[in-house]
């Protein structure tokens, strides 16, 4: 990739289903250095260079609105196209196949496994800055190991941290180790808001519009 | 086990820092967003903004305030202040808010914070309790009662059990002042904070009093509080938020180091 197009702005698709907080990812994502736009419309997704998936609140909640606004159905074929697909919060939990917040509901089932309450003795929502504990490389944590996100959550993945087969990138400690992000392929999740994270939260989203790109830059 | 957040507030009104700060390298003191920018700059955790303005384009005015805010401040912030309806949180939330404090209106209907919080999720409720010490009469032992409308209502209610009526509700933290204390620079009122803190298993704001770095720690020490909150201390250049995470640090206190 040559680099005046490095400098041009990828066009990320932030996933509008209606819910809570979607101007700070797009705005923590143009800081970044992206062209974000909020929209439901399956055309525009494709047409993306990267697809955001975010969330907030009660994750049946947020499995209905998904629905209701057909982005279910899109974020399944956004995550199948093979584009940096990255999900934030509930976002993230929604690409699993449930919760047990809300047992009802299923999840997108694209990454398996299921969503549990925080384990033991300890506030729930975990609601502070955390330092991550990078487990497995991954890009979209370059530069990021021992960094401080913003968490709040009381659900996270329940997923072995150890197997060679896992998916999970980095945890942090709440208590024991809790997931704190995942990569499968091109799909990226985050449980912390790096939109409200600060500086730390500017490298990695800097790093998702890389990817955006096309690949990093080797810098 | 928890990460303590020191939280800076700024009291707004009609888009303007109320008393100003003295920061001199500012453009504008009175700015808020330019303000709430350099505290992120400086290592706050989080931001409080308390809207205070009484004239009817309060509206206008805060969300203008939370739509330039989503532009300049890369932290999580917080719209307290004349929030009373299920839709001024979700404009709140929608314009780029983390989370809405509600208050008097949630004293007039608790069924607010249940609202809310089954709508967006307890993450984005904070139930702000503004309480003060009644005396101990002939046959009531000494409490905490509930103030509403800026501390100068009395509810009948108990901060304690009002405090646990909103975890029961769903708020998902609680912003603690004391109105004892709210001014007087002589630190929190941690027996009132270690009084809510272990009635409770959400969040709790230790608010109103703090005049020095050694009153932030007494609020976590004694008073047992997730996150400090001040004012003054910091508008004022007194310290810097850098400076209070250092003398958390210092004295054994888990904190987000400043980069």
């Amino acid at each position: 990739m040559s680099p005046s197009s490095e400098k041009t702005a990828p066009k990320v698709a932030v996933l509008d289903y209606g819910i809570g907080n979607l101007r700070s990812a797009q705005k923590g994502l143009e800081r970044a250095g992206a062209n974000a736009h909020l929209t439901a419309d399956l055309e525009e997704v494709l047409e993306a260079d990267g697809v955001v998936l975010p969330g907030v609140g009660n994750f049946g909640r947020c499995v209905d609105a998904l629905a209701a606004h057909g982005v279910d159905t899109i974020a399944r074929k956004a995550a199948s196209s093979g584009k940096p697909f990255l999900g934030i919060c509930v976002g993230m939990q929604l690409l699993f196949d449930g919760s047990e917040e809300s047992p009802e509901h299923s999840g997108l089932g694209i990454i398996g496994g299921m969503v549990r309450q925080i384990p033991g003795q300890v506030k729930r929502p975990q609601m502070q800055w955390n330092a991550l504990h990078q487990v497995r490389p991954s890009p979209l944590l370059t530069g990021l190991d021992g960094a401080w996100l913003y968490f709040v959550h009381s659900y996270a993945a329940d997923l072995d941290v150890t197997a060679s087969s896992s998916v999970v990138t980095a945890t942090c400690d709440y208590g024991g180790p809790v997931v704190a992000s995942v990569q499968q392929d091109n799909i990226f999740a985050t449980q912390f808001h790096p939109e409200k994270s600060s500086e730390a939260g500017r490298k990695l989203l800097t790093n998702f519009v890389d990817l955006c790109r096309g690949g990093t830059d080797g810098a | 086990m928890t990460n303590i957040r020191i939280i800076p507030c700024l009291d707004v009104d009609a888009g303007r820092v109320v008393k100003g700060t003295n920061f001199v390298d500012l453009v504008d003191a009175g700015d808020p967003v330019e303000l709430a920018a350099r505290y992120d700059a400086e290592g706050a955790d989080e931001l409080v903004f308390l809207d205070i303005t009484a004239s009817s384009d309060r509206r206008d005015t805060v969300y203008e305030l939370v739509r330039r805010c989503a532009e300049e401040v890369f932290i999580p912030f917080t719209i307290g202040g004349g929030v009373r309806t299920v839709e001024d949180a979700r404009r709140l939330l929608r314009e780029g808010a983390e989370k809405v404090s509600v208050n008097s209106a949630a004293v007039d209907n608790p069924q607010l914070i249940a609202d809310i919080s089954n709508e967006f999720g307890s993450q984005c409720v904070v139930l702000a309790i503004d309480a003060r010490r009644q005396p101990e009469g002939a046959e009531v032992p000494e409490r905490f009662e509930v103030f509403v409308h800026g501390g100068r209502t009395p509810t009948g209610l108990d901060a304690i059990g009002w405090a646990q009526q909103g975890e029961a509700l769903g708020a998902g933290e609680i912003l603690l002042t004391s109105m004892d204390r709210d001014g007087t620079r002589d630190g929190f009122d941690n027996v009132l904070v270690r009084a809510v803190a272990e009635a409770t298993n959400i969040p709790i704001i230790a608010s109103g009093g703090v005049g020095s770095l050694d009153h932030l720690v007494a609020g976590v020490v004694e008073g047992g509080a997730d996150a400090v909150l001040a004012a003054s201390i910091f508008h004022f250049g007194e310290h810097t938020v850098a400076e209070a995470k250092a003398h958390l640090s210092s004295a054994g206190i888990p904190v987000r180091p400043v980069s």
